[in-house]
């Protein structure tokens, strides 16, 4: 009976409960509403590709940008204490290289101007600069980030509008659309197949090196970190490279998807998304503990959130008043006082149980 | 009522869970007359403001003003202000955004409309009345510190304080601002105003004060005229050690034997930003040395420069005689030295990390970022240092900041162990801790100095410093002063050397 209460309550303060109890209450009310929201189909599609479809493959494929970010805005709360607000507008920049690098100086076009790994690279580059341009004024100039990240977020989608032309540009050759939807013989969408290898990566990053602890320990206490050797300045700076690197992955995945670009509405508010994810997946806003697994979990809750809020039929434009209320919720059941209130409750409860089974015996 | 004095405090006592803070402490302050409130850490200074202040309510006595009838009930620093008694704290607590005239004025005005242009007048006016450099309509924030404090003391005058209380004002200023402010004492004195100056500078205290009151341990140990009060009695009254006790604790320690054996460790004109005057310094293979002085002397900051804490701004650096360079605590750490910082919340634990994350911190920075411990490796050392320091912790996955200050200070010392360091610096590693902790630090040091470790242990408990120190570096007001070994190593020496001139 102990052992059962005290694991419950280790369940209950673990960090990835909030989010997971999201996707079971998510799950419970589509199967009220609707339980083939869940159905899987093996088929054809319109192009003649055998693939995987359905709700639940929609979710995580689309989700996959989102889970990106997730990734490395974890690390920069984690470490820096706040966050990146520019990360969409640096998804433009990167999309924009991707797409004028491809497209040439045709803005509808087919055949790749120049190769696409070229066109990646440099837009890894680019997004890796933006990255370093939002680290230098957080950790050298001691800028809050959201303050200083407020910068790109302002100029990042002029920027990415410069580098186009401001034009919007259309490329259809097969096998770039093939990194958004699906490479040839493959029936699983290639976005989930990237963001699968990304996890890998972080998760191999994690193990075999120490920026979890180095990240969390200049996150929760600056001085001690430096007295032990640690540079606070270089850790805070590589969180946002590394969000760089995640920025241009999740910009590479919403390019291919579409095959489209315009610099002002691409990405648009998917930063408010990622840092939401953060939260929803337990992380303290002002830094230091963080799980990245926690908050991919939560970047999926919100991508299932809107599946399902398109699938009751909410209309485009009330989506997000929807999902407002929806996040306000959630929220507030995960702040730190509520989780508080739920515990002091349940001890409440559970020794009255108890003194009530004294007295019947 | 004492005739002129302005303010009397009687019986004061206060406690919180745990300590008795203050306990019956009279304290009067007359008209016109500067007082030194001394005492070392703990000694119930702040205490004692903080009660005046209205800050906390005591739990018994009576305080008077001058002007009031009867004893007076004084429940917040507002009430405070209203009969007159104002602060100024160390803290520049003004908004340096606002001009010098807004920050005069701030949360005195009435009503919403305000006369800007006659409240910048007045503010000149008195501003030149107390010969205070600085402009009404200025920025506050362009000012030096010691002008902004005296428009902080400004702002106090012109609320009619009779009671001005400034807590460690010059702790942040050069020598200087210093005399300016006390120029400013000097006058608000003339004009009747009682001081109470809050310092650890012994200088600074016979150069501007008439009166010293001593409180030690929450107790009053007296109130003196200055000039029946010499430096020496004054450090002995503060640390609460007679003259005459000459009882020499360090008995069973055998003193060690440095002849011929190389340094270590060798500083040569050390000099960090932190404000202390260059300082030569060695020490040797299994030597425990220590810093010694008043709080505030600067030995905290000596040990900091030795590490790389403080941003190293000159001098020559030597281990085991070959030349080295030590700017960053990294570099110290890759020539096995270790620092255990005063502040060990706020420079040593990293506090939601669990036990074993702290533990291994520094060992890990230096094995590098490509070489993580496995977790069973980390547990390992996590284990080994728990049991070998008897740290109280319910697991080794327990956040460090759930612990005692005791076990987490212990916990910062297996830090630096597992780095297997040469040269190993303890800066108060038993302040706010239990007592059988104490011990069980200062037995380790000896222990880990008889298998051939260089220690520097710094404590503001002269008794533990004598039991463990073979050599004592005695400091004074950011100076190195003087060094004391062998016989010399007694309470007498040490605060005849901490008291220095005017004995």
């Amino acid at each position: 009976m102990k052992s059962a209460k005290a694991t419950l309550l280790k369940i209950v303060s673990n960090q990835m409960f909030i989010p997971i109890v999201a996707i079971l209450i998510l799950t419970i009310v589509n199967l009220i509403g609707d339980p083939s929201f869940f159905a899987i189909s093996y088929g054809e599609n319109s192009e003649g590709a055998w693939l995987f479809s359905g709700n639940p493959v929609n979710i995580i494929d689309n989700g996959t940008s989102l889970a990106m970010l997730a990734i490395g805005m974890t690390l920069v709360t984690a470490a820096s204490g706040g966050q990146d607000i520019s990360v969409g507008a640096a998804m433009a920049i990167a999309a924009g290289v991707i797409i004028k690098m491809v497209s040439g100086e045709l803005t509808v076009s087919s055949d790749y101007a120049s190769p696409l790994i070229v066109a990646l690279l440099v837009a890894l580059l680019a997004s890796m600069l933006c990255g370093l341009f939002n680290g230098v004024l957080v950790s050298f100039l001691k800028i809050q980030p959201m303050v200083a990240t407020l910068v790109l977020y302002t100029a990042g989608r002029s920027i990415a509008g410069w580098i186009t032309g401001n034009l919007s540009y259309k490329f259809s050759a097969p096998s770039f659309k093939a990194f958004g939807h699906t490479l040839p013989g493959i029936p699983i969408p290639t976005p989930i197949i990237i963001s699968v290898v990304c996890f890998i990566l972080i998760a191999l990053v994690l193990k075999f090196t120490t920026l979890g602890l180095y990240v969390q320990s200049v996150g929760i206490n600056e001085n001690s970190a430096r007295l032990n050797g640690l540079n606070p300045i270089a850790i805070k700076l590589a969180s946002y490279v590394i969000l760089g690197v995640c920025v241009c992955v999740a910009g590479f995945v919403t390019v291919t998807r579409t095959g489209t670009f315009i610099s002002s509405t691409f990405a648009k508010d998917i930063e408010m998304d990622a840092i939401l994810a953060v939260a929803l997946g337990g992380n303290a806003l002002s830094g230091g503990k963080f799980n990245i697994a926690s908050s991919v979990i939560g970047a999926y809750v919100i991508q299932y959130l809107k599946t399902t809020l398109n699938a009751f039929g909410v209309e485009a434009v009330a989506l997000p008043a929807y999902k407002a209320l929806v996040i306000i919720a959630l929220v507030i059941i995960s702040s730190p006082s509520a989780r508080e209130w739920f515990v002091n409750k349940w001890r409440m409860i559970m020794p009255k149980s108890k003194n009530t089974a004294k007295e019947v015996a | 009522m004492k005739e002129n004095a302005v303010l009397e405090m009687k019986g004061i006592c206060k406690s919180f869970p745990g300590v008795r803070a203050l306990q019956n402490v009279d304290f009067t302050l007359c008209k016109g007359e500067i007082h030194a409130l001394m005492g070392e850490n703990g000694a119930g200074k702040s205490t004692l403001i903080k009660v005046l202040t209205g800050v906390y309510s005591k739990d018994e006595g009576e305080v008077f003003i001058e002007g009031h009838n009867g004893a007076i009930a004084i429940r917040s620093p507002q009430e405070a202000q209203n009969v007159g008694i104002s602060t100024v704290y160390q803290e520049i607590t003004l908004c340096p955004n606002l001009t010098v005239a807004e920050n005069m004025y701030i949360g005195r005005t009435k009503g919403v409309l305000q006369n800007w242009k006659k409240m910048n007048a007045k503010a000149e006016k008195i501003l030149r009345d107390l010969d205070i450099p600085a402009t009404a309509t200025q920025q506050l924030g362009n000012y030096s510190i010691a002008i902004q404090q005296m428009v902080a003391i400004a702002r106090a005058v012109d609320m009619n304080c009779k009671v001005l209380i400034l807590d460690e004002p010059t702790s942040s200023l050069d020598e200087n601002e210093v005399n300016k402010l006390f120029g400013l004492m000097r006058n608000l004195k003339k004009e009747g105003v009682g001081i109470i100056f809050v310092t650890h500078f012994l200088d600074q205290v016979y150069e501007v004060c008439d009166k010293i009151t001593v409180l030690r341990d929450g107790q009053l140990v007296g109130e003196y005229e200055i000039e029946n009060l010499p430096r020496i009695q004054l450090v002995s009254k503060m640390l609460g050690k007679d003259m005459d006790d000459t009882s020499d604790i360090r008995g069973d320690v055998e003193i060690y034997d440095d002849k011929g054996a190389e340094p270590v460790f060798e500083g040569e004109g050390l000099v960090s930003n932190a404000g202390i005057k260059p300082f030569d310094f060695y020490i040797k293979k299994g030597e425990v040395n220590g810093f010694t002085g008043l709080l505030g002397s600067g030995r905290s900051e000596c040990v900091r420069a030795i590490f790389g804490a403080d941003k190293v701004t000159g001098g020559k650096v030597k281990m085991h005689g070959k030349s080295v360079k030590i700017s960053k605590p990294i570099h110290a750490m890759k020539n096995k030295i270790a620092y255990l910082p005063e502040d060990r919340k706020g420079d040593g634990i990293v506090g939601d990390l669990s036990v074993r994350d702290n533990i291994v911190l520094a060992y890990q920075v230096l094995k590098g970022f490509f070489k993580p411990l496995s977790k069973s490796q980390a547990y390992k050392f996590a284990d080994e240092y728990i049991k070998l320091l008897d740290i109280k912790t319910a697991s080794a996955d327990t956040p460090i900041k759930s612990l005692s200050g005791g076990n987490q200070q212990k916990v910062i010392v297996a830090r630096w162990l597992l780095t297997h360091p040469e040269y190993l610096i303890l800066d108060e590693p038993t302040r706010g801790i239990d007592v059988g902790t104490k011990v069980d630090i200062q037995k380790l040091v000896l222990k880990l100095a008889s298998e051939g470790m260089s220690v520097t242990f710094i404590s503001s408990e002269t008794d533990e410093m004598l039991r463990t120190c073979s050599r004592l570096v005695v400091m004074r007001d950011r100076k190195v002063v003087g060094e004391l070994t062998g016989d010399d190593l007694n309470q007498n020496m040490v605060m005849k050397t901490i008291a220095g001139g005017g004995e």
